[in-house]
């Protein structure tokens, strides 16, 4: 009870954690994009969208920074026994995260916001690209720290049997981070290119500031078109990775239960979980699992049953098949949401080679609407590395089961729960409510503050501040 | 010198840093209400620590990753003993943080004043109960043989915790006051100047109170050491100076305070990491909760190179926004904010 609390506690607070993650990675990226047009051509208007689309980018930060406070206590509170098992090498990537990424986005975010006008125009451009450089660091770090989950590597037990850090180097080079990471960063800036685009569609619907906002709609789809072709190689090469390292993953997630070669991909299917193992009104497409899992025409893909059978010859009695649901549906809704992104990606892509974006009605409209797809892509993309983990907290070496706080009860928990979902709540409301605030208002001129009333500091006077 | 006696250290910085630098946010964060009258006037004391307060509270993150990196004994201990404690401390960490960035995005009264109470009790709180949690580690907890907590959240309200984050907090908001003197100006260092006097007065009296009672429980010498009475002085000094025009010597006086009276504790510490009430065999001390010599010296390494760094454009960063804020010219105190006008109303009939 204790365990499946904590667990749900951690999932409801990441989940919601990263859907404000891949908005501030994607959105600095691409306001740096903005600025250094502007720097360049020095045309106002790019300046303006920089002011613009850096006010959604800090009401995003805000949440996305004090949600993630929580991820970085949640494993000491919630999962004392993980932390004091694997602390000596999952700490230490955390530990480099703040040091290496968070000191350098907040410090440079805070020069940005405040440095407008008082920091020379190209050092101030260095900000917002240092800042953008820290939010993809700290998904680097964040991201080894999850690959090692995933697939341990670079460590020796102890005499306790406990993991030891030995080779920092691995944990760097480990193929599960090295993809994941490329594959998190990409699936960030079709997040953030999204939504730059739905603001820039539905403001150019509404006739306001075409031109203007043709430029950020340009930089949109220019951005998001190489990021979902790129993304959805990637995420078929991770997905090769990991039949290697966690073929339950792979297998739950196709809903393979038994063993095949040369094998199908599953397009629909009703049924097929573990007391259902062969589903009815099945679509299949031959050959396509053995091509994505193994990249082989004919590859054979091990099925549940075997494996299960495998893992507990090797760890002893007990269920080692993941969700199979969970697996099966989360692996389709993020592939078919990025093969609709990326449809949507191309149509966008020919309308701007054709010049005639702004003129297309349906393109806008649906613009706008597409904004909700990158979030539940994103969510399903998670879902799926996670339960697919399961019953692993550290894939071979611990169990989920024996990782949770023996000092913490269920009572603390349903507390916290409970306080976290309430906070959350008021969190996005709050934020959406400003999002869409902002992302209506006009096109702030060059020389007013609109777009950044909230943060604009009043002047300061030269007085010296050290009077002694 | 063994490396986790050097983590120690390392991390008694981390906490040191954090206080000096967030504890005036903190100061700024509970006495902007009272220094600011008007929408104006608040809107300053808050902008003196707006381009900062993000990059200062990192500290935290930091120590509490580090202590994770190097002690994951420790952090897996302390985190979850303090678990009800720090559920709250995290709530106002994400009511405070979001409120700098909320407070002034729309111009709905209901909405600026919930914000601006997240601000005032968030920064009221996190001190305080950090330092509850703080002080716990050496005034002991139940905790058994295999390093796990056995109390309830009320154990964790001892007496000489409590004292501990009263200190803290009482030497936070001298702290924010000192340093509104030296960011602002006119009526509003006026009345931060007025408060520093019974904040110092209050610190004075709260940090002589903290230095007698660790020395009565931690045992050793009856002599409080040089660190120790460095805070009293330091607290002195800040109380004295904050009533003349030396804006800056009573900031790094108060500064000065901060970093001895929490130093003081990590050094009262030292062996133990956090003290076993039930039974001091069950301590947790610099070795038994350390990582291993190959992660110690990865992170030392790691330490070395980017520290240096982060010290140095943090720095400039204070260098930059180094002049006082003020309102802006033509703009008496008593005129309505200087904000945006209201968010224009999406158009009634979209000409698409």
């Amino acid at each position: 009870m204790t365990n499946d609390l904590a667990r749900w506690q951690f999932a409801t607070t990441s989940i919601y954690h990263f859907l404000f993650v891949p908005v501030t990675i994607g959105l600095a990226f691409l306001v740096a994009l903005l600025q250094t047009a502007w720097y360049r051509n020095e045309k106002p208007e790019y300046k303006r969208l920089t002011k613009f689309f850096g006010t959604l980018l800090l009401i995003n930060v805000a949440v996305g920074v004090v949600t993630g406070l929580v991820q970085e206590f949640e494993f000491g509170m919630n999962w004392s026994a993980y932390s004091r098992f694997v602390g000596d090498v999952f700490g230490a990537p955390l530990a480099m995260e703040g040091l290496a990424a968070f000191f350098l986005e907040s410090t440079f975010l805070g020069l940005w916001i405040f440095g407008w006008g008082r920091l020379p125009k190209a050092v101030h451009l260095a900000c917002i690209w240092l800042v953008a450089v820290g939010t993809m660091l700290s998904a680097m770090f964040i991201m080894v720290a999850n690959s090692w989950m995933q697939h341990p590597v670079g460590y020796v037990l102890n005499s306790h049997g406990q993991p030891e850090l030995n080779n920092i180097g691995a944990l760097f080079t480990n193929p599960t981070f090295l993809w994941g990471y490329v594959h998190v960063i990409l699936a960030a800036l079709i997040t953030g290119s999204l939504i730059m685009l739905a603001v820039s569609a539905w403001q150019i619907q509404r006739h306001r500031e075409v031109a203007s906002f043709m430029h950020s709609a340009t930089i949109s789809v220019i951005v998001l078109l190489p990021a979902i072709l790129v993304t959805m190689f990637v995420g078929s090469e991770l997905g090769v990775v990991q039949t290697k390292y966690q073929p339950m993953k792979i297998a739950a997630a196709e809903a393979q239960w038994t063993t095949c070669q040369p094998c199908s991909f599953s397009l629909f299917q009703i049924g097929g979980g573990k007391n259902d193992q062969t589903p009815s009104q099945i679509i299949e497409v031959p050959h396509l699992l053995s091509l994505l899992a193994t990249n082989s025409w004919n590859g054979k893909v091990v099925g549940l049953n075997e494996l299960q059978k495998e893992y507990e010859a090797k760890y002893g009695p007990g269920n080692y098949v993941p969700d199979v649901f969970i697996q099966y549906w989360s692996m389709r809704i993020m592939a078919y949401l990025a093969t609709l992104i990326m449809l949507f990606a191309l149509w966008g892509g020919w309308l701007l080679h054709r010049g005639k974006l702004a003129e297309s009605k349906w393109f806008l409209r649906l613009s706008i609407w597409a904004v909700v797809t990158p979030f539940l892509m994103n969510t399903a993309g998670w879902m799926l590395t996670e339960n697919g983990r399961q019953p692993w907290i550290v894939q071979g070496l611990m169990k989920t089961i024996n990782a949770n706080s023996p000092s913490v009860t269920s009572t603390d928990i349903w507390i916290s729960l409970i306080a976290f979902v309430l906070i959350y709540i008021a969190l996005g409301a709050a934020d959406v409510l400003l999002m869409t605030r902002y992302a209506r208002k006009e096109l702030g001129q060059d020389d007013e503050q609109a777009g950044e009333s909230g943060t604009t500091p009043p002047s300061a006077t030269p007085i010296p501040a050290l009077t002694f | 010198m063994h490396l986790h006696t050097l983590w120690f250290i390392v991390l008694a910085i981390l906490w040191v840093g954090f206080f000096v630098l967030e504890g005036f946010d903190f100061g700024v964060g509970v006495l902007h209400t009272v220094v600011g009258k008007t929408d104006t006037e608040r809107r300053v004391a808050i902008n003196t620590v707006g381009p900062w307060w993000d990059g200062n509270e990192v500290w935290l993150i930091v120590a509490g990753a580090g202590t994770f990196a190097a002690f994951p004994g420790w952090y897996a201990t302390m985190f979850s003993a303090l678990y009800l404690a720090l559920l709250l401390v995290l709530a106002a960490l994400m009511a405070r943080g979001v409120a700098f960035e909320f407070t002034r995005k729309s111009e709905d009264r209901r909405w600026q004043g919930t914000w601006t109470w997240c601000m005032t009790l968030g920064s009221l709180l996190i001190p305080l109960l950090i330092g509850v949690g703080l002080g716990d580690l050496l005034n002991g907890l139940p905790i058994n043989s295999s390093h796990d907590f056995t109390g309830n959240f009320f154990d964790l309200l001892t007496p000489y915790g409590l004292w501990t984050g009263l200190t803290f907090l009482g030497l936070c908001l001298l702290h924010g006051a000192t340093f509104l003197a030296l960011r602002t100006t006119d009526p509003v260092r006026e009345r931060a100047r007025a408060l520093a006097r019974p904040l110092g007065w209050a610190a004075i009296a709260l940090v002589v109170g903290f230095v007698i009672w660790t020395i009565s429980i931690a045992g050793g010498t009856d002599v409080p050491d040089p660190v120790q009475i460095l805070a009293v002085l330091a607290v002195i000094f800040a109380a004295r100076l904050a009533a003349t025009d030396s804006d800056g010597w009573a900031f790094i006086s108060s500064a000065v305070a901060i970093a001895a009276t929490v130093g003081s504790l990590f050094i009262k510490l030292y062996p133990n990491v956090m003290i076993s009430s039930t039974n001091a065999a069950y301590s947790l001390t610099v070795s038994n909760a350390a990582s291993g010599g190959y992660a110690l010296k990865v992170m030392t390494i790691v330490t070395v190179i980017l520290f240096p760094v982060v010290l140095a454009y943090q720095g400039w960063s204070f260098y930059v926004f180094r002049a006082r804020v003020t309102a802006p010219p033509g703009q008496p105190a008593s005129s309505p904010p200087a904000a945006a006008p209201a968010a224009p109303a999406a158009p009634a009939t979209p000409r698409a």
